[in-house]
């Protein structure tokens, strides 16, 4: 085993680890903490794969901006501990037990199909060599990508307005 | 670096990181010495120094007693989190120094040893992500704590941390649109040449001052210390931490100050040149004095933090987030568009600067008269809190 399959797996282990104690653990504060380990050891496998960019971007965004905004909320409502029995009635317990199958069999047709495809199994590892650079990316972004890299930008910014006219308060004074 | 073989890198790593790991906390201790005296000396009183030299043993003491001083942990807080919150305030602070280039390169036994940890290609993205991780450590600390005020400061501090990252990342945008084509600190720190004209603070003056406050905001010092505001919420976010805990929190905040000022010193102060001396001597010598020269100028930053925090009085928060959203930020992005604009145009980096000054300053008397003109009667929650406050803090919104 050379240090790159060591480290993904130990990357691997701590997101999977991570996600499967957001769904465990009972209190909200715990479940949004473990996501934030998760969001870590996925940046960690975007390293590995040379894109560090997208590792940078992990961690800023949803490690540094979108989980404090999730703890923000989950502190500001004091959310208590969860009991199963409170969430898994009625009707959201037929649908969780519809997806679930539905994603185990998703999880499993794509393992085995991984594990039949001699092209992934045997595949070197090259993926480390080739790092993308910052720069690539920019350059990507303002020459073939340009149109979407626009679009989502005006996505973002109609997102922005409508959130402000929703949270200014009826009969508030402009200004 | 390539030729290198690979014992000695992971030894020359090793070393490396030891030294520095030291000094960042030799460096704690004297800063806490240092704001003592210089506070002391700015409110015309003696400051700690009775113990050794000049009070320098001072800090040693206070670590002492924090170590001996019980460590408490009150019932009512969430245990888990309430002991992991000063270590996920620590380790970020400390992790971040590994990118900052603290010198040219120095060469021992024949190989080229480069001054810093590491050089990766994301530098400046890695520093942003670490220290909006910082966030944490106040926050946890604070819902761990289960107490209002407690609460109220990691609010606001979260509020506040993410306010002002904003300003921090647009602020060095500037400098990444006239540099190379990588985020590397080296790459920034080597571009910037020998001699003060040349380094970025002076090329994007507005910006080089929104980041420097949002690096203040960011450490949460005075003026930006709503966190823990003493006269209003007991001690803030740590109220309910002591001995050891306590003093974790305490160096997180001071090693941020020397992380931060090392970080403003590479991107805008020109890094370890200074008029072409750092190339005086041999090579073993030329890297020691970069390394001074670094450290120097590291300290001036950091006296000027200390001076700051005994200058200026504490925003209100209105005044806060009014100060961060409306002036920083603008400015923030009012420089991108200038220099990216002007550089095309000219590429000339006197007209860049002077460019950069000028529309930060139309844009600030902009948004200033704005406020001026449309200022509304305050809303009626507003209404009570200003019977408090001090009118004149009123009159500089």
């Amino acid at each position: 085993m050379n240090p790159e399959q060591i480290l993904f797996i130990l990357f691997g282990a701590v997101a999977l680890i991570g996600a499967i104690a957001v769904i465990s653990f009972r209190h909200p504060i715990y479940s949004a903490l473990s996501l934030i380990v998760t969001f870590f050891a996925q940046a960690g496998l975007f390293v590995l794969l040379g894109a560090h960019f997208v590792a940078a971007a992990q961690v800023i965004v949803y490690a540094g901006a979108i989980m404090v905004l999730f703890l923000f909320v989950i502190m500001l409502l004091n959310l208590g501990t969860l009991s199963v029995k409170g969430v898994m009635s009625g009707k959201l317990k037929g649908l969780a037990i519809i997806l679930g199958i539905l994603f185990a069999a998703e999880g499993i047709y794509i393992a085995v199909n991984a594990l039949n495809d001699t092209a992934v199994a045997s595949a070197e590892p090259t993926a480390a060599a080739v790092t993308t650079t910052t720069y690539d990316i920019g350059e990507l972004l303002f020459s073939k990508y340009l149109l979407p890299f626009e679009v989502t930008s005006l996505i973002l910014l109609a997102a922005l307005i409508g959130v402000i006219v929703l949270v200014k308060r009826e009969g508030q004074e402009e200004n | 670096m390539e030729n290198m073989p690979l014992l000695v890198l992971i030894l020359s790593s090793v070393v490396k990181i030891l030294i520095i790991v030291h000094m960042l906390i030799i460096g704690v201790m004297v800063m806490i010495w240092a704001e003592r005296r210089v506070s002391g000396w700015m409110q015309d009183r003696l400051g700690p120094n009775r113990v050794g030299p000049q009070g320098l043993l001072q800090p040693i003491a206070d670590g002492l007693k924090f170590m001996f001083k019980e460590d408490l942990i009150p019932n009512h807080v969430d245990k888990p989190l309430y002991v992991l919150a000063p270590a996920m305030l620590l380790v970020p602070a400390l992790v971040t120094v590994a990118v900052v280039p603290f010198g040219s390169s120095i060469t021992l036994f024949g190989y080229e040893i480069p001054l810093h940890i590491a050089d990766i290609n994301i530098g400046i993205l890695y520093i942003l992500a670490i220290t909006s991780l910082g966030v944490y450590g106040v926050v946890l600390g604070a819902w761990a704590s289960n107490n209002k005020y407690s609460l109220l400061g990691g609010l606001r501090s979260s509020a506040q941390m993410i306010s002002y990252e904003l300003t921090l990342g647009l602020g060095i945008i500037g400098i990444l649109m006239l540099t190379g084509n990588t985020l590397s600190l080296r790459t920034i720190a080597v571009e910037q040449g020998a001699y003060p004209w040349q380094w970025n603070f002076l090329i994007h003056f507005p910006a080089f001052l929104a980041f420097t406050t949002a690096m203040f905001a960011e450490t949460n010092r005075l003026p930006f210390d709503l966190a823990e505001a003493e006269q209003e919420l007991v001690a803030g976010y740590h109220t309910e931490y002591s001995s050891m805990k306590f003093a974790m929190f305490f160096m997180a905040e001071y090693m941020n100050m020397i992380v931060g000022s090392a970080v403003t010193v590479t991107l805008f102060l020109g890094g370890w040149h200074f008029f072409g001396l750092e190339n005086v001597g041999g090579p073993v010598w030329s890297g020691l004095i970069s390394f001074g020269i670094f450290f120097l100028k590291t300290a001036i930053f950091l006296f000027v933090f200390i001076w700051v925090r005994w200058t200026l009085p504490r925003f209100r928060y209105d005044q806060l987030m009014n100060f961060g959203w409306k002036f920083l930020l603008p400015v923030a992005l009012t420089s991108i568009v200038v220099t990216g604009t002007l550089w095309i145009m000219t590429g000339s980096r006197l007209i860049v600067g002077i460019g950069n000054v000028v529309a930060a300053f139309i844009v600030v008397s902009i948004v200033a008269g704005l406020l001026v003109m449309n200022k509304a009667p305050e809303p009626a929650i507003q209404d009570d809190d200003s019977r408090f406050a001090p009118t004149a803090l009123d009159a500089i919104e």
